[in-house]
């Protein structure tokens, strides 16, 4: 395997791992911080991108899977007393069963009317939660601080929450660029641009859309354990944050939807953006409308993000840039 | 007999768009199917491979039912077809489009096989110039071999053109026709719809004419072009357009 044959793949995992290399080096804590909120908007963005940008179907709620995710995964921590990697995969694995279950349902709408119905599914599990006492309905989950001994204290146990959201990170970014280099890739993206013409020409696509859907699910709801682990309490409103879908989405088309590189780009250059408007007196209470009006101007002007925008302009960029 | 369409029918609310229509179609031959516009014969196409769930009737191809089956496992069975208004998947290439085919149809490929065949279908549909371009930036004669190419690509046992000449100019019927005849040679079955009538004329072996959703006339081309009610299907009413003239004398 020649690593030259790869280029979108290593400029994708090298951004990354350079990135996430640089609180590790210098030991800073606060640079930790910076790079996790980084590092999991674009590992939430590309998982997504693989529904949105490959498949060509809009999730609105898809933040739902993350908090499904955390929800379960805190329940195994700190009730089961289930080790962190087990609670991980079991987020994980809780994820993909809902998105089967509803890939089977309601991937059959599409457009808008699937679109509204991924919003449903995010405010019902929401209010289902509230009422739901194991997992201690509207007041949520707490953490008692003597499981972080189990990891070596509170320090070590935020070290290893880091390094891993950095193998997920870089999960999901293996798994995107597979997705888009293979055959079942092929067929979603067929799906993306006519579905009815793709069955014709034998892709099986209710199956494909829901194993799209699962994969694209998995990512969100083993970073959700990592995510409240780290917090160390979990309640609904903060779990089921539908304006994190919406900035999801946002970042997937700022970078470029149905690009591997794309996500990447778009959810450090959106957190970047985040950052400096949280912190400036005059748009740190209505930063969400600049992001509504910032992905205004991405539908209108650049539809296809900053990488679909170098990749159609430049040649050479296309053997470059995946 | 590779396909056997019996008594299928095919109603819309109170609208019966195909109506108690049967035929057999033997292995090889080309058929044409030709009836004026809303006719039923897309429709019927729609039966036949799966788009549509047929009210009543069969659909038999090669020995087995695939009534109602969805498009999909028709394909994966050798049954291709291409669209009237063609559907290119516009932001992939031309070979992504043809490969799609190649992968998912009757051989179930994998990529790389799956390109050498599409390769070879390009060069012989006449796209191999455009390989690398999207499918978007066709022009309309060659989305209509892209269509072909796509259902080519997919190794069919029978294939279903649905007007894959309109639009075309003279040069480009003509070139398309070669073309038909060749994958005709290749041993695949063909059904086509067309409007073209010296076209469908000079290379079916047996056709059959729609009106109002109902078979109204089936044989050799020879046969059809003289029989009455195919030209009043097409005309009007020749008896009657003699009176009315008369009347006007009068």
């Amino acid at each position: 395997m020649k690593l030259s044959r790869y280029p979108g793949l290593i400029i994708a995992v090298l951004l990354v791992v350079l990135v996430s290399l640089y609180p590790i080096i210098t030991g800073s804590a606060s640079a930790r911080e910076t790079v996790f909120t980084v590092l999991m908007s674009l590992a939430l963005a590309s998982s997504l991108n693989i529904l949105l940008g490959y498949t060509g179907y809009v999730s609105f709620g898809h933040i739902v899977f993350f908090g499904l995710g955390g929800y379960v995964g805190f329940y195994t921590l700190t009730a089961l007393h289930w080790h962190l990697l087990l609670a991980v995969l079991a987020g994980g694995a809780a994820a993909a069963g809902l998105a089967f279950a509803l890939g089977k349902s309601i991937l059959r709408l599409r457009g808008a009317y699937f679109a509204l119905a991924t919003i449903g599914v995010n405010e019902a599990l929401r209010a289902f939660i509230n009422n739901f006492e194991p997992f201690g309905g509207p007041v949520g989950m707490d953490m008692k601080f003597a499981i972080y001994n189990e990891y070596g204290g509170a320090m070590q146990a935020l070290w290893i929450v880091y390094g891993g959201l950095i193998v997920i990170t870089l999960g999901v970014i293996f798994t995107s660029y597979a997705v888009k280099k293979s055959k079942f890739g092929l067929g979603l993206m067929a799906i993306r641009e006519d579905e009815d013409a793709a069955e014709v020409m034998g892709v099986m696509a209710p199956n494909a859309k829901t194993w799209a859907y699962v994969l694209s699910a998995i990512f969100p709801g083993l970073i959700g354990v990592l995510f409240f682990f780290k917090n160390g309490n979990i309640e609904p409103g903060d779990a089921f944050r539908l304006h994190l879908s919406i900035e999801l989405i946002v970042m997937v088309m700022l970078g470029g939807q149905g690009t591997v590189l794309g996500p990447i780009v778009g959810g450090a250059a959106y957190q970047q953006l985040r950052k400096t408007l949280l912190t400036s007196p005059l748009f740190k209470n209505i930063q969400l409308a600049v992001a509504g009006f910032l992905l205004l101007i991405i539908v209108l002007f650049i539809p296809s993000g900053a990488v679909g925008w170098l990749r159609s302009r430049f040649a050479t960029m296309r053997r470059v840039l995946e | 007999m590779i396909l056997q369409v019996q008594n299928v029918t095919k109603r819309f609310g109170g609208l019966t768009a195909v109506k108690n229509v049967s035929f057999e179609l033997a292995e090889g031959h080309i058929l044409g199917l030709i009836g004026p516009n809303g006719a039923g014969k897309t429709t019927l196409f729609n039966c036949i491979n799966g788009v549509y769930d047929p009210s009543e009737g069969k659909i038999i191809f090669r020995g087995q039912d695939i009534t109602g089956l969805p498009t999909y496992r028709a394909a994966h069975l050798g049954l291709a077809r291409t669209h009237q208004i063609v559907r290119p998947l516009n932001e992939l290439t031309v070979r992504q489009n043809v490969i799609v085919g190649a992968c998912y149809g009757r051989e179930n490929l994998g990529l790389r096989e799956a390109a050498h065949v599409a390769d070879e279908i390009m060069a012989f549909v006449g796209l191999s110039q455009r390989t690398d371009m999207l499918a978007s930036s066709l022009n309309v004669a060659q989305k209509k071999r892209l269509e072909l190419a796509r259902a080519l690509a997919s190794r069919p046992y029978l294939l279903l053109l649905d007007e894959v000449l309109a639009g075309l100019n003279p040069t480009e019927v003509s070139a398309m026709l070669d073309t038909i005849r060749s994958v005709q040679q290749m041993g695949i079955t063909i059904i086509m719809i067309e409007h073209i009538m010296h076209a469908v004329m000079s290379l079916s072996q047996h056709i059959i004419v729609l009106n109002y959703g109902e078979l109204i006339a089936e044989g050799s081309p020879e046969e059809v072009s003289q029989n009455p009610q195919v030209i009043e299907a097409y005309l009007g009413d020749p008896d009657l357009a003699e009176r009315l003239l008369e009347e006007d004398r009068i």
